[in-house]
């Protein structure tokens, strides 16, 4: 593919030229050495064993089954909850018609009907799908317009839009991060961010969550450790990666402390913003805007297309200098088609009300403030979560003896399904680095009514009561 | 890790644009390494190809006509190589020159100083003085569906590919580069008025993932069709292909494993395997005797170090290679998986929809029984004109994905307008609708594919790939040949794409042609009546098989079945 036109690392060709001569000769010969024992080759024997050992040791191994049978406790997951109307402020789960509190839908933008007709406008012009990558004929006009108004939106220079969110930020990372930088994360860190830490094999360090201070003792370590040797220090690229507000525990970062430390020991800083744009700030620019961080401190701002905008995909956006590599470079970008037409259509037009309508984002703190400040009162749990995140995560205060966590809040989100509120527990895989803590998972939207949020809080708490009473 | 081939480095650390400050000795061997491979490859290729010929004669009798004559990998001539070479070092050599004289006019990063350099210098300088002069030739936007034809917004460089500016004029070119093969790539008709309900009735998402509320009747719908269309117990479904892969090869493959996989592997394959951390080896491509050689010594010799049995081994392909042009030696590998007691994952991306007299894929090519293939995996951005990828195989298996799967835990669940496009897709070819549509695609896409590929082996241009593989790449070798062709044919209405080092070997730049079933045959004519035209001027005819001297027959219904 043409992106892989640039990755030509194998090929120092620049440091080769002058020995450029030396390696053809070997490899000529190398060839003509091959071709001699090409024949020999094939015929070759494995080493050491004899014929009849090596039938053996074949005959004789077993390999372990291709997937072990499913544990019980997993169940659960081969019937998940099935939703049979669009997903808006109500829904129909399992057949029962609810108030929906679980999905990211902050603006109240699925079932938009000037979204749908857009979107439908698109299809009628574009199809369905795009039939191939960015990089071959996949780049459709509407894409560049999304590009142009995220970049306008977030008053950046460019963006750059994936077809997935989860991949978005995991292929985003590693366009940067390579074998031997060093990342510091949050211990908190969702789990897209976490595959592309793993997928870019570079040294991470995590600090506790949000705590400025144990990620500048960090810092103060590292700068240690680079005096002994700074000359490869300066070659070390550093970098911080944090979640505006974090998906696992709905906290917003300290961004003003977290910008301090990164220019004082010279880190770039990545946010995955994926919940807080389009929330948070006057305008919904996110965590920036919040805090009133000027927006060129920030080297790359992530995102996604699929909560608050109501669409799918992710999206990045930053200088020109940063975005354009990922052009070439973005693993799930150059490989993989572009997103859909008139997805992309739908997430400009959501873009548009937003920069139109921008009491919105005022309504949804407003919103959160009144959640918080009610699902505190909640005697049974214990409440996270910055106040004014559309996020909030229960965690159970007290778990009777013997009781598993997991299993209650199950009980409890089931039967608020049946008292008509859509609640869910937070769906986590196992093998994340620290599975997150088991919890009922709140979303807060802008249509919720005043006394629909008192209702469903009500239910709640009545639900819980109901459900910790029968297992005391 | 002894075992990891040096070539599956490369080929991620290509892929992963990774710095240069990776170990020198192993960059210097990979450097080296790549080039042995590219003749390897090409003269295995043929060596094999002549080999099995007999071979296969007296052996093969469950297969249809001997497969691999059907494939072809003509070598070049040495001096062309030599040539090829020659080009790239100079071209590299006036950039470097370039790059002495000239400052870019690209941002620079603000604000940054004193940090360690974000990018690596010779990919930069690769990017803005090698790439550049070709850059026009990728990323060209369009205005329309990606038919048969497409509108190309016309755009213009007036600083040598630093930047582009759109004319406001528009080109409508025959469309030979989206993978567009069933030509459902549509936005009137029966799929898209389906989408269309779909949309109105369920919305563009759900912003949620499916374990929690993202699930709706119309993704169980597709995972039982999905499962039915391939013959298979159960299905699974995601809303894109590249992280079907990435994102569901970790929850099957575990340290411990093996994995050999073919040298040609998509980018989304190679990124699931790094993050599964298992050790990876890389086999020859399509080479069934490289692999039986990797299966015996991996049971033999165990885990590098402990010397342990392999847990499991793995065999990664691909259906269809999309830059190779060739159909993977499907029955060979079930027989060295079966005797090896191994596990195949199969990569059906680009044949799943265009292969077989059903377009079930290359099982269906094969006469294979498909749950004969332990995973059977392929993406619907393709042959259904959709977007999203599925995972297919036992009920166990796919049971096991909904519990672990990264994808379906964490990732927003498919835009159910999408879902639709499948299933109305699916049911059209599998004749669901009550009407042979779909079959006169599938029909139609074979008969395309022969036709072309035939007319341009008499033009003496030389085609990589298998006679019936709709992906057909044709060799231009040098690097900057690639930008004339694709420029050219452009001028001529026709679109194209060009893929050169480093996706391919440096010296085996090359056109690639994607069919459809939507092609007419006065449109393949015209664009054979250009190549042939070009062929001349630019070159091109490198084949030095013999031609046939009688006209090419379109064929009828009868003759390719
Ligand atoms: C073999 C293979 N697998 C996976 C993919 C990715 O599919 P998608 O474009 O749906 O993300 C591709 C696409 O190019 C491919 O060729």
């Amino acid at each position: 593919m043409s992106s892989k036109f640039i990755f030509l690392e194998s090929v120092d060709l620049l440091s080769t030229i002058p020995q450029y001569h030396l390696v053809l000769g070997t490899f000529l010969l190398l060839w003509v050495a091959w071709l001699t024992v090409k024949r020999r080759y094939n015929n070759r024997q494995l080493p050491e064993l004899s014929n009849d050992e090596v039938e053996r040791k074949i005959a004789n191994w077993q390999p372990e089954p291709l997937v072990k049978p499913i544990e019980k406790k997993y169940h659960h997951a081969l019937k998940p909850k099935l939703v049979s109307t669009k997903v808006g402020k109500r829904i129909t789960v399992n057949g029962k018609d609810c108030l929906n509190l679980g999905t990211h839908n902050y603006l109240g933008f699925v079932g938009s009907s000037e979204i749908e007709d857009t979107a439908i406008a698109a299809i009628e012009k574009y199809g369905v799908g795009s039939c191939g990558p960015r990089g071959f004929y996949g780049t459709v006009d509407v894409h560049l317009e999304l590009e142009e108004k995220l970049a306008k939106f977030m008053e950046l220079e460019e963006a750059i839009v994936y077809s997935y969110g989860f991949t978005t930020i995991a292929s985003a990372i590693p366009a940067y991060c390579k074998r031997r930088d060093l990342v510091f994360v949050d211990e908190k860190i969702n789990f897209s961010i976490q595959k592309g830490l793993d997928a870019s094999r570079s040294n991470v360090k995590y600090f506790k969550h949000n705590d400025a201070d144990n990620l500048k003792n960090l810092l103060t370590q590292q700068a240690e450790e680079e005096n002994k040797n700074p000359k490869r220090a300066a070659k070390t690229r550093k970098f911080l990666i944090v979640e505006g507000i974090y998906m696992n525990t709905g906290e917003i970062c300290p961004l003003p402390d977290l910008v301090k430390l990164c220019r004082e020991y010279k880190l770039r800083i990545f946010i995955d913003e994926s919940i807080s744009f389009g929330v948070l700030g006057k305008h919904g620019r996110g965590v920036t805007e919040h805090f009133g961080v000027p927006r060129h401190e920030i080297d790359m701002i992530m995102g996604s297309l699929d909560w608050a905008v109501a669409s799918i995909g992710g999206f990045c956006v930053g200088s020109s200098y940063i975005i354009e590599h990922q052009r070439l470079s973005g693993l799930g970008y150059c490989f993989s088609a572009s997103l859909p037409p008139f997805l992309t259509s739908a997430a400009t037009k959501s873009l548009q009300i937003m920069e139109r309508n921008t009491e919105i984002f005022d309504t949804l703190k407003q919103k959160c403030l009144q959640f918080d400040a009610r699902l505190k009162e909640l005697t049974s749990f214990c409440l996270s979560g910055f106040a004014e995140s559309p996020v909030k995560h229960l965690y159970l205060k007290e778990i009777p003896n013997h009781a598993d966590e997991w299993e209650l809040l199950n009980l409890i989100s089931d039967k608020c399904i049946d008292n008509n509120i859509a609640v869910i527990v937070s769906a986590y895989l196992e093998t994340e680095t620290t599975p997150p803590r088991s919890s009922l998972r709140i979303c807060v939207s802008v249509v919720l009514e005043d006394v629909e949020i008192e209702h469903a809080c009500q239910v709640i708490e009545k639900c819980t009561e109901a459900v910790l009473s029968s297992v005391k | 890790m002894p075992l990891v081939n040096n070539m599956a480095a490369t080929r991620f650390r290509v892929a992963f644009a990774a710095t240069q400050d990776e170990d020198p000795e192993i960059s210097l061997k990979n450097g080296i390494a790549t080039h042995p491979a590219i003749g390897n490859g090409k003269l295995n290729g043929y060596a094999s190809l002549a080999s099995d010929l007999h071979v296969r004669k007296r052996r093969v009798v469950d297969t249809p006509t001997s497969y691999k004559s059907k494939e072809s990998f003509e070598k070049i001539s040495f001096i062309t190589s030599a040539l090829t070479h020659l080009g790239f070092y100079f071209l590299m050599f006036l950039g470097f020159v370039n790059q002495l004289l000239f400052t870019p006019k690209v941002a620079q990063e603000q604000n940054r100083k004193g940090y360690a350099p974000l990018y690596d210098q010779f990919e930069v300088f690769y990017l803005r003085y090698v790439y550049r002069r070709i850059r026009d030739c990728w990323n060209r936007p369009i205005s329309s569906v990606p038919g048969a034809e497409v509108t190309l917004k016309d755009r213009v460089t007036h600083d040598y590919g630093w930047s582009f500016k759109f004319t406001g004029t528009e080109t409508r070119c025959i469309n030979l580069g989206s993978y567009n093969y069933l030509g459902f790539a549509e936005s009137s008709g029966k799929c898209a008025e389906q989408s269309i309900q779909t949309l109105k009735k369920y919305g563009c998402a759900s912003c949620s993932t499916r374990l929690e509320l993202g699930n709706m009747p119309i993704h169980n719908e597709l995972e039982k069709l999905t499962a039915k269309f391939l013959g298979v117990e159960d299905a699974i479904v995601f809303g894109m292909g590249f992280a079907t892969n990435s994102l569901n090869l970790p929850s099957l493959i575990t340290k411990g494993c093996l994995v050999l996989s073919d040298e040609k592997n998509h980018a989304s394959l190679i990124l699931g395997l790094r993050l599964s951390g298992a050790v990876t080896k890389v086999f020859k491509h399509n080479n069934t005797n490289h692999l039986e050689r990797c299966l015996r010594e991996a049971i033999v010799h165990g885990q590098p170090g402990s010397g342990k049995p392999w847990k499991k081994i793995f065999i990664i392909v691909e259906g269809i290679y999309s830059m190779e042009g060739s159909i993977v030696h499907l029955p060979d590998i079930l027989k060295l998986k079966k005797k090896y007691k191994a596990y195949l994952y199969l990569d059906e991306a680009h044949s799943t929809g265009a292969m077989g007299t059903h377009g079930r894929g290359v099982c269906d090519y094969y006469g294979i029984d498909s749950r004969q293939v332990d995973i059977l995996m392929g993406t619907f951005t393709k042959s259904f004109g959709s977007a999203g990828g599925y995972i297919a195989g036992t009920k166990e298996l796919i049971d096991h994905l909904r519990v672990h799967s990264h994808g379906h835990t964490y990732a927003s669940s498919m835009s159910p307008p999408v879902a639709q496009q499948i299933i109305t897709s699916m049911r059209i070819i599998a004749g669901e609708d009550g009407t042979d549509a779909g079959r006169n695609r599938t029909k139609q896409l074979a008969r395309n594919t022969r036709y072309f590929r035939r007319r341009l082996n008499q033009i003496g241009v030389i085609i990589y790939g298998n006679m019936d593989s709709p992906v057909v790449p044709m060799m231009v070798y040098l690097y900057s040949k690639i930008g004339t062709v694709v420029r050219t044919l452009t001028g001529h209405g026709i679109a194209t794409v060009g893929v050169g080092f480093p996706a391919t070997p440096l010296m085996a730049g090359r056109i690639r042609f994607c069919l459809s079933a939507a092609h007419t045959k006065e449109q393949l004519d015209y664009v054979l009546k250009n190549i042939e035209e070009i062929a001349d001027t630019l070159g091109l005819r490198y084949s030095r098989k013999p031609r046939d001297p009688n006209p090419i027959e379109y064929y009828s219904d009868s003759e390719t079945e």
